[in-house]
């Protein structure tokens, strides 16, 4: 098993270093470089500053030699200061941002995983029947409902019609008021629309995926066998097929870790959360560079986590991965 | 009728007019395709005549799908915007089918070490969230309908890349490539004569699921202000006036959303039976 994490491991760095090349070329390739921004900012800036801004940036350097000054910053992850008035560091604002997003996306995995696992195992325990229909032309419509929509729409219903819902932020105004009991149900009630919202996409795919993978495996031989000696349905389905079923979800789960990330910048622009997104979202639309670097090297090394914590668990429920 | 090709044809045009799903999919295609081609002489205004006398009116016989926060015609928008869809879906998959196709056929005819450095740069592609990718892309370049087509294009390559390879790793062994090889052709002949046209049926599913995802993300772009400006009319520009006005105009929430379900919901169907229709087996 270690030895096999270390393979794992050492297979990230040429993807980490990959990471850091293309979001680097993509600031570079843009029109306008960072210290031009800085400077067009403030036209009272004396040729003497920009010379030494550009200096700053490493600006009157090769390119190759900016990035090499880049990596061995950003390897202790010192992603420099951000362009906003506040001027903080990069990895400061990002990380307080963080757990927001994270808390969001486990709860609506988990959400999607409380629904589509027995949508799926009972579709395919009763393919073709009404109940399978019914899951088939729910799946079609998740995959096609635009989640901002949907997101408009529960809005409507519940925010606006009914009035049960808050429609934007992550907390009252007079949350600090509240009791411990009454913060959490604040906190909750702010977060069940959008946890709903970014659980409804993934959740056709991943019905669909529980239901074909189950399908599969229910025609195996060793299903056959179960059935010969003569075992009784339910554990034939929940002790021999189900986990073999599951074995590649979690590959799926690993992968849609990016999905999740990006996803996150929609639900958390339009229901005002302050999470990683929202970050995102303002830090492209101000062209602050130093943040959108230090987003996209982040942003892509949490998918990369994600891939490995799937990897490993994959390791860890199947032996033959690990053997191989 | 003894050709083995022929056979194959009407076997899957019989499978696919089977598939009721498929054949609505395809229905819907077919008649966004005519709405876009005709929104033009049937919309019943003009889509950017602004009307200071009757914003946001609710839905009417004058305007059916109501007025938005301009006074325009809501409908007329809505039509309109299917053009621009179909546009952006369209020109998005072709740039996204051509990068994959090259990238592909070059790693899983080359193979070695000319594979191993694509395919390192598709995982790496496909690591950094894509969303992402084309928001930054978008806001360091101006927002504009190309720039849309060619950033969603060339972040959503990748599948075709790796199922191009895998076609081209299991087709490169076979004979007639050797029988080409021997009759002296070069590698560019043989890949683009000879292979390709015989991996080339899988991507027609991607490409079509693909058109589907293109039209969402263009549509989410819009809906956030980074996608098709106005005055032009697109899907999601016309629900940000309903995310504007969502407490008095549920009808501009409402049509362009339903729109965009529609249309993509065609496309996976028909995307889906094609798929089933090629390959039964994979049902």
């Amino acid at each position: 098993m270690l030895h096999y994490l270390f393979k794992r491991i050492m297979a990230m760095i040429p993807m980490l270093i990959g990471i850091t090349m293309i979001s680097f070329a993509i600031i570079h390739i843009a029109p306008g470089s960072p210290a031009d921004l800085l400077i067009q900012m403030n036209p009272k800036a004396s040729p003497d500053a920009k010379a030494r801004l550009r200096a700053y940036y490493g600006l009157d350097k090769p390119l190759p030699v900016q990035y090499y000054y880049w990596l061995k910053r950003i390897a202790v992850l010192d992603f420099g200061f951000s362009f906003s008035p506040d001027g903080r560091k990069v990895a400061d604002k990002i990380f307080e941002r963080m757990p927001v997003t994270v808390t969001l996306n486990v709860l609506s995995l988990l959400l999607i995983m409380a629904v589509a696992l027995p949508l799926g195992i009972l579709s395919s325990m009763y393919q073709h029947s009404f109940l399978d229909k019914c899951s088939t032309v729910f799946v079609f419509l998740g995959f096609a409902w635009p989640s901002f929509w949907l997101a408009l729409l529960l809005m409507m219903l519940f925010g606006v019609k009914l009035g049960w819902l808050p429609i934007s932020g992550l907390t009252s105004l007079n949350h600090d008021t509240l009791s411990l009991l009454g913060m959490a149900a604040d906190y909750a009630r702010h977060l069940l629309l959008p946890v709903l919202v970014s659980a409804f996409g993934g959740l056709a795919g991943m019905s669909r995926y529980v239901r074909s993978s189950m399908l599969e495996v229910i025609r195996q031989d060793y299903i056959i066998t179960a059935r010969a000696k003569g075992l009784e349905e339910r554990s034939i389905i929940y002790r021999h097929a189900l986990r073999n079923a599951l074995l590649p979800i979690i590959t799926l789960l690993g992968l849609s870790v990016p999905g999740l990330i990006g996803g996150s910048v929609i639900f958390e622009t339009i229901f005002s959360i302050p999470g990683m997104g929202q970050l995102f979202w303002a830090s492209a639309m101000s062209r602050d560079y130093p943040l959108i670097m230090g987003m996209l090297v982040i942003g892509s090394g949490l998918t990369l986590m994600g891939n490995l914590i799937a990897d490993l668990s994959y390791a860890l429920a199947d032996p033959r991965i690990r053997v191989k | 009728m003894s050709d083995p090709l022929y056979a194959q044809q009407s076997d899957f045009w019989y499978r696919f007019a089977q598939d009721k799903l498929a054949v609505s999919g395809g229905l819907i295609v077919i008649s966004l395709f005519m709405l876009s081609f005709l929104a033009p002489y049937i919309s019943p205004c003009d889509p950017t005549a602004i009307d200071a006398r009757h914003v946001l009116t609710a839905p009417s016989t004058k305007h059916l799908f109501g007025t938005d926060d301009l006074g325009r015609d809501v409908l007329s928008r809505v039509l309109m915007g299917a053009g621009i869809s179909l546009k952006v879906g369209f020109f998005a998959v072709g740039i996204s089918v051509l990068i994959g196709v090259l990238l592909g056929s070059i790693a899983g005819y080359y193979g070695k070490f000319i594979d191993m450095v694509i395919m390192r740069f598709v995982d790496t592609m496909l690591c950094i969230p894509s969303f992402f990718l084309i928001i930054t892309l978008i806001a360091l370049f101006e927002p504009s309908i190309w720039i849309i087509m060619i950033v969603i294009g060339a972040t959503s390559w990748m599948g075709v890349a790796r199922l191009i390879r895998a076609e081209f790793l299991s087709l490169k062994q076979r004979e007639f490539v050797l029988a080409a090889r021997a009759a002296g052709a070069g590698d560019l002949r043989i890949i683009f004569m000879h292979i390709l046209p015989n991996a080339l049926a899988p991507v027609l599913v991607y490409a079509t699921l693909g058109i589907a995802s293109a039209i969402l993300i263009e549509s989410a772009l819009s809906f956030l202000g980074i996608g098709v400006q106005p005055p032009t009319p697109s899907w999601g520009n016309i629900l940000t006036a309903g995310k504007d006005n969502i407490e008095i105009a549920w009808w501009l929430s409402l049509f362009p959303g339903l729109a965009i379900l529609i249309t993509v919901l065609g496309y996976n169907l028909l995307g889906e039976g094609i798929r089933d229709s090629l390959d039964p087996r994979l049902r």
